[in-house]
Parts: C-alpha cells; sequence; structure tokens
C-alpha cells in the first residue's frame, strides 16, 4: 500500500478508512491545464470540504468524480479497488452521485419527476407516475424538506428548493459518496440553513460520505471535518477542521493571489 | 379577473386552442350548412387537409421540444414514393418491401439529419435546410420532372393507409395517442423534455442527449415517409411536386399555435394536434365561403404572432402567478 501512497500525504492516509482515494490526478483540456497532479482521499462517514478560488479545478475534479469526464492521467481507488468511470451512469452505479452546481433539475418537469430523473419507476413502456410521486413525497418528507407539491413544476421553486430537490435525489438512491458542487451558492442565508441542515443530517446517519466544493469558508466549516485546498490545479493544504480557521484558509488564498502577481510582474519587467 | 382568467387559460393552452377550432367549425357550419357538412367535404377536411399536418407535427413537436427543427422532412413526403416506385418497377423489388423501404429511407434521413446535427454539431436549421435541398434535387433529378404512376403491386395496400375514406384521420389520431403517450408518459418523452429544457443537466443526469436528438430526427423522419405513401395514394399518382416545404412549414406552424416552443422544453401533442385542426378548417373552409388561398397565408401569419406573443406572455404571468 505505501508504494501507491503519495509522498508527503503519508501521515493523513489511513488506507482502511479510505473509500474513495484519487493519485495524480490530471486533466488537460487543449492546451488548458485544468488539473496538474491531485492526490486526494476521503474517508469512510467523513464530509471532506474542497476549497479554492474560482478557476482552482473544483468544478474540472468533481467531473472526474462522478465520471462525467474522464481524466487526462492518474488513477481512482474506490474502496481500495481501481476503478475508471465510464459514464454518469457508470458512476453512479458504483455508489457515486453528484450535485451540480447548475443543478442539473429541469424547469419544465415536476419535482417528482425531476427526483427520478433517468432512474425513472417503468412498467415497460410506461413510467409510473403514481408510485414515483408517492416514493417522492416520503422520501422528502423523511428529509424535512418543504415543497408547495410534488407536481410542481420545478421552475416555480425558489433557488433554495431547487437545491433541496437536487441533493434529495441524489441521496435517493443511497450513494456511497455525494459529491456537492457549491451548494450553497447564489443562496440566502434562509435557504442555505436549509442545506445545511440536509447535509448534516446525512453526516449524523453516517451512511454516505460527503466531499462539498464551497469558496463560502464559513458555512463550510461548520458542516465538514477535514478540508482540502486546491490552488492551481493541485491540494495545497490538507487539515483537520478543527486544525484550521477561516483566516488561515483565507490567508492561503490570498497568498496565491499575491504570489501570481509578482510573478506576472516580474514577467512584465 | 382578466388576469385570473388569462392564468387559467396559460395552464390549458390546449383548451385555448380547441376552443379556437371549435369555433370556426360552427363559424363554416352556419355560414355554409351542409356544403361544409357533407361527408365529401369532412373527408377533404380531416383526411385530405388535417391529416399529413398532424403526422408531420408529430415528429416537428418532440424535435422542437428537445431543441431542435427539421426543415427536411417535406421533401421526404416527395422522395420516399418516388424510392418506392424505383424499387418495384425498376428493380423488381415486392411491394410490401419496397413500402418498407419507402419508410426505412425516412428513418435514413433523419439518421443523417441526426449525424450532422448531433455529431457534427451543424445547428439543425442549417443541416436540413442542406438536406431538404439535397433531396429536392434528388426528386427532380432521378424523376426527370415527369410524375409516375402507383405500382399495381402496392394498390391493394392503399385502402388501409388511404383509399378508406376515413383511414387518414383515423392513422392521424392513432398516432397522435400513441405519441402524447410518449411524450408524456415514457422515459423517452421526458428525457426529450430534459434535454430541452436543460441540455447539460440533462447530460449530467446521464441521459444519452445524443441519442434522444437521433432518434427524434429519425422518428420525424419515418413519420414524413409515411405521409408521403399518403399523399402518393390521394393524389392517386407520385408527384415530384408533391416534395415541397409546405407540409413542414403547416407542421411548425400548427406546433407553435398549440404552444410549442421553439427554444426548446415546452410543447405538447393535444397543441398540435388542435392547431393543426384550427389548420385544417381553414384550408377547408376558406375556399367554401369564396375566399381563394391567396389570403389565406395572411391569417396563417396572423395566427402564429398572435400565438407567439399569447405564449410569451402567458409564460411571464403564469410564473408570476405561481411563485
Amino acid at each position: 500500500m505505501t508504494a501507491t501512497t503519495p509522498p508527503g500525504e503519508a501521515e493523513l492516509i489511513n488506507p482502511g478508512g479510505d473509500i474513495l482515494r484519487c493519485e495524480h490526478i490530471a486533466k488537460n483540456y487543449g492546451a488548458v491545464t485544468a488539473l496538474t497532479d491531485v492526490n486526494l482521499h476521503l474517508k469512510r462517514g467523513e464530509v471532506l470540504g474542497l476549497l479554492g478560488d474560482n478557476g482552482a479545478g473544483k468544478s474540472t475534479l468533481l467531473k472526474i468524480l462522478c465520471g462525467f469526464q474522464p481524466a487526462t492521467s492518474g488513477r481512482i481507488f474506490l474502496e481500495d479497488k481501481e476503478v475508471t468511470f465510464k459514464s454518469v451512469d457508470h458512476a453512479r452505479s458504483l455508489g457515486i452521485d453528484a450535485v451540480y452546481q447548475d443543478l442539473a433539475v429541469i424547469g419544465q418537469l415536476t419535482v417528482f419527476q425531476n427526483m427520478f430523473l433517468n432512474r425513472e419507476v417503468i412498467r415497460w413502456p410506461l413510467v409510473r407516475n403514481h408510485i414515483m410521486r408517492r416514493e417522492a413525497r416520503e422520501h422528502l418528507d423523511e428529509m424535512g424538506v418543504q415543497l408547495p407539491s410534488v407536481d410542481a413544476p420545478v421552475a416555480t421553486l425558489s433557488g433554495g428548493q431547487r437545491q433541496a430537490v437536487a441533493v434529495a435525489r441524489s441521496v435517493f438512491s443511497n450513494p456511497k459518496i455525494l459529491l456537492l458542487d457549491e451548494p450553497l451558492a447564489a443562496m440566502g442565508v434562509k435557504e442555505g440553513a436549509i442545506i445545511l441542515d440536509l447535509i448534516l443530517r446525512l453526516k449524523h446517519e453516517g451512511n454516505v460520505s460527503i466531499i462539498i466544493i464551497a469558496h463560502n469558508y464559513a458555512h463550510v466549516l461548520e458542516v465538514c471535518d477535514r478540508i482540502n485546498m486546491i490552488q492551481g490545479g493541485r491540494i495545497t493544504l490538507d487539515k483537520l477542521t478543527a486544525e484550521t480557521s477561516a483566516d488561515e484558509l483565507t490567508d492561503l488564498a490570498v497568498a496565491e493571489y499575491r504570489k501570481a502577481l509578482e510573478e506576472r510582474q516580474r514577467q512584465e519587467r | 379577473m382578466l388576469m385570473r382568467v388569462l392564468r387559467v387559460l396559460g395552464r390549458q393552452r390546449e383548451a385555448t386552442v380547441f376552443i379556437i377550432a371549435v369555433a370556426l367549425f360552427v363559424y363554416f357550419l352556419i355560414d355554409k350548412g351542409s356544403n361544409f357538412t357533407s361527408k365529401s367535404n369532412q373527408v377533404t377536411l380531416w383526411s385530405d387537409f388535417t391529416t399529413p399536418i398532424i403526422i408531420i407535427a408529430l415528429g416537428e413537436v418532440f424535435l422542437l421540444i428537445c431543441g431542435e427543427i427539421d426543415l427536411s422532412v417535406g421533401f421526404v413526403v416527395g422522395f420516399a414514393p418516388f424510392l418506392m416506385h424505383y424499387l418495384i418497377d425498376f428493380y423488381g423489388f415486392p411491394g410490401l418491401l419496397a413500402l418498407f423501404f419507402a419508410l426505412l429511407f425516412g428513418v435514413l434521413v433523419g439518421w443523417i439529419n441526426g449525424f450532422f446535427t448531433v455529431t457534427i454539431g451543424v445547428p439543425s436549421f442549417i443541416t436540413t435546410l442542406g438536406t431538404g435541398f439535397v433531396l429536392l434535387g434528388l426528386i427532380d433529378t432521378t424523376s426527370h420532372d415527369e410524375p409516375a404512376a402507383i405500382p399495381a403491386q402496392v394498390m391493394g395496400i392503399g385502402k388501409w393507409i388511404q383509399y378508406y375514406a376515413w383511414a387518414p384521420i383515423i392513422w392521424a389520431v392513432a398516432l397522435a395517442a400513441v405519441f402524447h403517450i410518449v411524450l408524456t408518459r415514457t422515459r423517452w418523452g421526458l428525457h426529450t423534455v430534459s434535454v430541452g429544457g436543460n441540455l447539460l443537466g440533462a447530460r449530467e443526469a446521464g441521459i444519452g442527449v445524443g441519442r434522444i436528438k437521433y432518434g427524434n430526427f429519425m422518428i420525424t423522419g419515418l413519420l414524413g415517409a409515411f405521409v408521403g405513401l399518403q399523399t402518393m395514394y390521394y393524389t392517386n399518382n407520385i408527384a415530384p411536386t408533391a416534395g415541397s416545404y409546405t407540409p413542414m412549414f403547416y407542421a411548425v406552424t400548427a406546433a407553435v399555435i398549440g404552444g410549442t416552443a421553439m427554444l426548446g422544453g415546452v410543447g405538447t401533442i393535444l397543441g398540435a394536434f388542435f392547431g393543426a385542426v384550427v389548420l385544417g378548417i381553414l384550408l377547408d373552409g376558406f375556399p367554401l365561403i369564396g375566399v381563394s388561398a391567396d389570403p389565406l397565408n395572411i391569417i396563417f401569419g396572423g395566427a402564429i404572432l398572435v400565438s407567439m406573443v399569447a405564449n410569451v406572455q402567458l409564460t411571464r404571468l403564469r410564473e408570476r402567478g405561481q411563485r
């Protein structure tokens, strides 16, 4: 196991307890490098905060981990077995589900249709609306999500409600790993609280390991066990939440910005 | 009060078009009486005018909902019967097999439209403009601009497709019922709405976006070929002039009047069905009251504009009302 452990992170990795491990993940879009060398691990039942500024590669990494796009190089281990995700469906079948920043909800479809999007209950050739409607309602009640009706088109819901639908949908299939991309983006304090409560509830139930991508540190520190900072396409910090603070994270982000600025000025001179 | 009425109408878009269709029907009924209600005129109205619009509109609705359009389908209408005629009369194919290949040709054209639009990435407006011209050229070149007679081998089956007076409209209603169920109650329909409503979201949910678009192009092509056969039996010959933009334009008009949005995600089979009935009644009724077909297009154009404005306004009202 030590042979595959990236140097410098050895003391943080506990191979037995890792549900997900990434080694040397890189991603290029043509000439543009989004991820240079990402090493990351997620423990069973853990909530990991993945922080970083815009363009640091957070969403790129998430889209690799959920099977939306392949990495250019690197290896992914799921429960200590190496995996290559062929598609979103494939990753989902292995127990990884994601809530994207743009939510991937369909405004024209109802709440329950969205909850079952691409995993509809069918008795060929028809979808079974009454079963999906009932299960969606039960599931949302169970999670404490308040909605006017599961028959409402998602376009008529507020941002927080849409986010709640998207999160509830991902938890629906009992994933082992849940990836949340900016779950609090563009949300008011009250709406954000709905989502944070939802995450805390999942954490207490302990059946799912979660990676939260965010750039709002204060909120994320509340729910995360551990924080990873991604800068310039690599992980630059890996600490338990208790050992770090919003100030340290901010300093790190600002330091990177200063360094880049100085470098540019040097080049211009 | 007015707001409430409009809001109810907004939810019941199909009901609005249905009421317009009934009103037009009653108008011609009162004005022309038995001239309008006679069996021969009703057959003309439903089987000859309305049916082709409905059937092609079924395909266009699916395409428009998933964010695409097919401008070429009118030329599939024209070429499919010629292909059947060539296969039978020049290559000795059995009648039924030739019919089958004529329908398959529609599917093939749909696949080609899908290939250029989805795989190559050309907007479908341009793709199908191109394939439409190619088909028009094929029709005119291979037929030498001459009509052909229907091969004797396939005359018998014409009874099922067209010769029995009500056969076409029965086909149209049955197909519309099937397509309505497919759109609202199957994965294919829900995914079609998803692709048009939120393309990236649909992809992220793992929906095969390309597959949906390919499929809807192929369905539209198949329906075009079927209408081509119907038209052949109706006119009782195979005419190069049968291929034109008109069937497609009428179908898209019916879809738009029925509440289908050009930007995707929104549309119903029921709306397009009643939209086609409105067009059919106008096409049939106007000559009856002594108005030529010439000013009819002014009304069609007006109807498109009015219904598009209504669409935008009603959507706005609906969103305000439910928030």
